[in-house]
This record gives structure tokens, sequence and C-alpha cells, in this order.
């Protein structure tokens, strides 16, 4: 009897967990002013990605500073930003949305002197460089957005100021997904995306902002045309790029459109879609499940994105602080160690190397063979023994950013041509 | 009311709307029209006269928005987007109609005439209501192992010699978009038709076989002339869903199928406001029509 009482109260403690945690996102977008006279609550707005419950609780037991994640998809950050700016504390977003936020004046410059590791932040972000090389600057790459030109600032300085817009959280190369084992040969160009042999096999993200960049590495790989730049497209080529997907469509190329994280998994899991574009931890996704997929890099290079830190124009006193503390800590190697372990990458590599095994640094960061097997923060098998990583080392890696996710001038138009190819 | 006591209060039975009391139960529906209907709405239509750059949108009249919905509509040899897009909501909303007439009208029919016992009949009704069970979502992504390429029904076809090749046209396609509607949609034209039918004098029935009317002529005569409120209700219901939807033609389209909802998301999410507004705008007269159109069938106030 008293097992039954016991196991029923563990199951109300659940539900009460769960529906605390629920409560805690409502309330996180609804009773901000509920919280003020309390120990310091962050309201963390970003993607579902970066929002992991750990780092929350690790920071919480560190320093008593609580955060609460309201997760939306990459898009509604923008909205919310543009359209919200006082339901966040502290905003986790991409480099390329910065062209849409700033203006605005939603957000206020960080100022380097309260980052402790601001000079350690990785070069990739500051000047562009990877170990000393220049890499593709194509689109909005993080050195066009990264500095202000004060704190109250709507516009990006062109050299560095003691102001950033963003102060890096996390970023990455992504490239095509593939499932090796129904391929059954060496994939090296973006151009096999459209290749017939995959006809109606083969997918594209349907986030239009990126899948046109994707699209633009494949229009180049094919040698229809040569971008000055792909990340800033004229209206004609534009064109170009949407009529090459659309005759791809019209021939059947592609099974699905994805959008959605999940739904990229499931079309590469369930064998629907053997090549297409894909995001790293999505591809980690397909492999836990015992199912061969790989990150593959191709010989025009990755397409790579940022993401970062920024804060809200109107925050001031404890949650300013608060909020600089939060970035502080993150900057300060055990999240970062967190987030490679998972395969992104962290803004500063000193404090997150610190924080690592050798073993898991040399896997992940060196491009070496794995000496024991390779697990995810929550204890998932990602690697057996000897296994490389795709893609390499760090350098090999980001070296190889051809093009940056971007917002360009042509937004609008190009949005309007996106609606094209999917109604075609 | 008036039923009880007919003589005493004369002027309040003839018109119960006039008094002030009635005024007043009306008062707390309509403020929360007013308040998150009417006002959104207007606000809406204004919104679409707005002009608007990458990260904000500015006061003024402009009809800018319009003209680029219907960019190419006049000129171009091919079909503009926004026409292709409505032409094959437009089919989407006919095809799922005419499907969920067809199996609710079935269905109502064997649930009000042919099972006797109301507790069956109630055990029948809540099963229907089964799809609401589960998220929109996960429904639709369960399609996909029973209709994808390496799914059962592909399974079976093979093993049967039906087919050499697995059938491609069972997912991501308009067949898919249309079978996830139809599952999803068929309850909201069951109940409305089964509440009518249960309405429906059964005395009625006895006469007409009386009468010697075949069991066709008595269903094409007597049932669906009565039951034409029940299905006039769940026509709109489908319709206006449907023709607004984007996640489901989104899902089980394989985001390859444009539809108006689809378009207007795409652009809210690129802070395209005024240009979602002015598509919302369009969208709303087109679906207002249709209802109208099926409004002057029958009327539905009289009816109910």
């Amino acid at each position: 009897m008293s097992d039954i009482i016991d196991s029923l109260d563990a199951l109300a403690m659940q539900r009460r967990t769960v529906l605390k945690g629920t409560a805690g996102i409502l309330a996180a977008g609804m009773f901000p002013s509920i919280h003020a006279a309390e120990p310091i609550v962050l309201r963390y707005l970003g993607t579902a990605v970066n929002q992991d419950k750990e780092i929350a609780d690790k920071f919480k037991a560190d320093t008593g500073i609580e955060i609460q994640y309201v997760a939306v998809t990459t898009d509604d950050v923008t909205k919310r930003a543009v359209t919200a700016p006082n339901s966040f504390d502290l905003i986790d977003t991409e480099y390329f949305s910065l062209k849409n936020i700033v203006p605005t004046g939603n957000l206020k410059g960080i100022d380097t002197k309260r980052i402790k590791n601001a000079d350690k932040i990785t070069s990739l972000f500051t000047t562009g460089t990877v170990a000393g090389k220049k890499v593709g600057d194509q689109g909005t790459a993080p050195k066009k957005t990264i500095y202000l030109e004060g704190e109250k600032s709507k516009v990006f300085a062109k050299s560095p100021t003691q102001f950033m817009s963003l102060i890096p959280t996390v970023y990455n190369a992504d490239t095509l997904g593939i499932r090796p084992d129904l391929i059954k040969r060496p994939i090296t160009s973006w151009a096999e995306l459209l290749n017939p042999e995959f006809k109606g096999k083969a997918a594209i993200l349907n986030i239009p902002s990126i899948g046109i960049m994707d699209a633009a590495m494949v229009v180049e790989a094919m040698g229809i045309y040569k971008y000055p730049d792909k990340g800033n497209m004229t209206k004609k080529e534009i064109d170009l790029t949407i009529k090459t997907l659309i005759e791809a469509k019209k021939q059947g190329q592609f099974r699905s459109l994805w959008k959605d994280f999940n739904e990229s998994v499931n079309l590469m899991a369930s064998g629907e879609v053997v090549i297409q574009s894909m995001w790293s931890p999505a591809v980690t996704a397909v492999r836990t499940k015992g199912i061969a997929c790989t990150f593959q890099p191709l010989k025009e290079g990755y397409r790579a994105w940022a993401s970062g830190f920024g804060l809200p124009a109107t925050l001031s006193g404890k949650k300013l602080d608060g909020a600089y503390e939060f970035i502080n800590w993150f900057l300060d190697g055990w999240a970062g160690a967190y987030l490679n372990r998972q395969g992104y990458y962290s803004a500063v590599l000193d404090t997150a190397k610190a924080k690592m095994e050798a073993y898991e640094w040399a896997y992940w960061m060196e491009g070496k063979p794995a000496a024991q097997d390779i697990k995810s923060p929550h204890g998932d098998l990602l690697a057996k023994k000897g296994e490389v990583r795709d893609g390499g080392s760090y350098e090999a890696r980001m070296g190889g950013i051809a093009c940056w996710n971007a917002v360009m001038d042509e937004n609008a138009y190009m949005v309007q041509k996106w609606n094209e190819f999917v109604a075609a | 009311m008036s039923s009880h006591v007919p003589n005493s209060h004369p002027v309040s039975a003839r018109a119960p709307g006039r008094t002030l009391a009635a005024w007043w139960q009306a008062l707390p529906l309509t403020t929360v029209f007013a308040l998150f209907f009417l006002v959104p709405l207007a606000l809406v239509l204004m919104v679409s006269f707005w002009d608007y750059n990458q990260y904000e949108m500015h006061p003024d009249f402009t009809f800018k928005n319009y003209l680029a919905v219907f960019d190419g509509c006049i000129s171009g040899d091919d079909l503009c987007v926004t026409f292709k897009t409505y032409l094959s909501t437009l089919k989407f909303s006919l095809l799922v109609w005419l499907l969920t007439l067809l199996i609710g009208f079935t269905v109502s029919y064997f649930l009000a005439f042919h099972v006797r016992s109301s507790g069956v009949q109630v055990v029948l009704f809540v099963l229907c209501t089964i799809p609401f069970w589960t998220s929109n979502v996960i429904r639709m992504i369960a399609w996909v192992p029973l209709l994808g390429r390496n799914g059962l029904v592909n399974d079976a076809l093979v093993h049967l010699g039906v087919v050499d090749q697995p059938v491609e046209w069972l997912l991501f396609s308009s067949f898919s978009v249309v079978l996830a509607f139809v599952h999803l949609f068929s309850t909201f034209m069951i109940v409305p038709i089964f509440n009518s039918m249960m309405r429906i004098d059964r005395s009625l029935l006895e006469a007409a076989a009386d009468s010697g009317a075949t069991a066709w002529q008595t269903l094409w005569n007597v049932i669906v002339p009565l039951c034409r409120t029940g299905i006039i209700i769940g026509s709109i219901f489908v319709i206006t869903i449907v023709m607004g939807d984007f996640v489901t033609i989104g899902v089980m389209g394989g985001q390859q199928i444009a539809s108006v909802g689809k378009i207007i998301q795409v652009q809210t999410s690129y802070l395209q406001f005024p240009l979602a507004a002015a598509n919302a705008v369009i969208l709303l007269s087109v679906v207002l029509m249709i209802i109208w159109a099926l409004t002057r069938m029958v009327d539905i106030r009289k009816e109910l």
C-alpha cells in the first residue's frame, strides 16, 4: 500500500515540476514585475537549441541567479526583439538578425570592459580569421556586425570599439547531411543536392534567408554563376537562384522542404531523404538512433552561422548586473565545454579547453581519432573509439567557411521570390 | 417565458431585445467581440495600408502592399503566385469539403437512424472525436511511418506484389494533404449534421414510408432538406479552416505545396507585417464571400 502511495506521490511531484516549468514560461512572458523584489530572474529569449536545462541549473548553483528560458523559433526571436523589446532581459540571437534589430535601437552595446574574457574571444568574430588566415566573409559575417559605435548606437562600427552588439555564444559551419549507407559513393560537392540521381530524395530547408544561401552554394558548385556576394544578391541574382530551384522542384528533385529541426531528423532517419541541408545537432540526433548519417564536408566550403547574447536597451540596475554576470559566467569555460561536447564551438576556446578532458578536446577540436568512446553531455554515445569527427579539426572546419547566414538588402524581394518557389 | 405568461408582458414578449436588461445581457459578449475581434481586425485593415522597411513599419496610406500581392497577375503569361496559391487552396477546400460531407453525412446517418440505443450512440459519437485527443502535429507525423517510402502501406503493397517500387505519391503530395484534412475535419461535419438529424421528427419518416416513398426518396426529399442547417454549418467550419490552414498543408505536403496561410506566415516572420496584413484582408474577403454564398442557401438563424 505504502508503495503505491509513494509512487503516486512521485507522480504528483513530477506533474508539479512540469506545471511549475510551464508556469515559469508563461510568467516569463506576462508577469515580469512580480519578480522585481525577489532574487534576480533573467528572462532568456532564444531558440530551444541553445537553451539547456543543465546550463541554467549550473548557473543558478554557481551564482543564485535564475534563468527563465523563453524558447521560440529563429525568425520569432527577431520578431520579438523588434516588436516586444521589453519581454526579455537577455537575447540569444544570430548575428545576421542584427541587421534588422540594431537599427531599431532596441539593443544596447555591451561594454567589453565589463566582460572579463572579451579579449580572448576567438578571432573568427573580431577579425574574421582562423589561425591567422582569413575565412570567407560573404553574407553577414560577425565581424561586420559585432561592434557598435557606442552604447546607444543604431549603426555598426567599421573598426573595433569598446561596445559589442552581441557577445558570441555558439557558432558552427553547416553543410549537407547525407545517408552514406543509401548513397554508397563519396559526395564532395554542393552540386550533388540537385543531382538527378537523387530525384525525389533530396530536401532543402524552408527558411528563406538560409535556404537561399544553400541554393547559392549549389548554383556556384554547378558552375551556373559566380556571385560577387552570395549573402547580398541583386534582384537578378535572386531571380537566377530561384529559377534554378524551381526547375529542380518541377523535375521532382525534392522529397520535402523542412523548417523545423525535428522534421529534418525525421526525413533523414526514415530514409525519405538521403541528401539535404542539415544542422550539426540534427545529424547527431539521427546518429543516436543508430542510423548512419554524415555531416559531409564539401570542397566549396561551409555556410557558417553564429549567435550571441545581446542586452535590451532598457535593461538596468540589478538585472543588468545579473545579465553581465551571466555572460561572464558563460565565457568562463563550463558552458563552453558543455557546448563543445555537443558539436558546437564556443566563443572563448582557452577557458573551455580547461574544462574538457584531453581526449575530448583532441576529438572535438583537433580532429584526432577518439582515444575512447565520445559521449554527449547527456551520456549518449556519439562516436566510438577510433572514429574521427566529420570535417576534422576546428581550423579545417572553420577555415573552410565560404559564406555566412545573411539578411540581404533585397530581403523583401527575396522572400517574395521564395514564396514563388514554394508555390511552383 | 412568453409561453407561460402570454398576456402579462405583451411588449417584452413581442420585442425581447428592446429592454434595458437585454442590452446589459448582451454587453459582455459584445465587449469581448469588440476587443478581441473587431479591434484587431480593424488594426489589420489599417496596417495593410502602411509602408514598411526591413525592421519597422510606418503609418501611411498606400496601395503598395495590395499591388505587391497581385504583382504580375495582369500582365504575366503564367498564372501569378497569388492566383496559383488561391487556386490550389480552393482546390483543397472543395475536395476536402466534398469528402468530409460524404463521410460526415454517412456517419451521422448511421449514428442517428441505425443505432437504436442512446448509450451506444454516445459511445460511438465520442469515438469520432478520437482524432482530437493528440496534438495536430503528432497526428500528422504519425502518417509518415504509415505512408512513407519505407512505410507500412508501401511494404504491404510491395510484398503483395501489387507494385514493384514503393509508391511515392502516398506522402508529401496532394493526396496526403487531403487525407490528413479529411481525417482531421470530418468530425466538424459529423457534429452539426448529427445534431440536425436527431431533431428530425421520426413520424415524418413513418409518414414518408406510409406514403410509399423508397429509402432513397426519403433520404433525398425528407432527411437531406431537414439537415440543411447542419450541412451548411459543417461546411462553413471545414471550408474556413482549410482556407486558412498552413500547418497541415506544410507538414503533409512536405512544405512544397503553397497555401495562402503559409505565405502570410512567412511574411510575418520576416517582419513584413503590412504585406501580410494585405494578404490577410484578401483571404478574409474571399472566405467571407464563400460564407455569404453558403448562407444564401439557408437562413441559419431561422432554422436553428
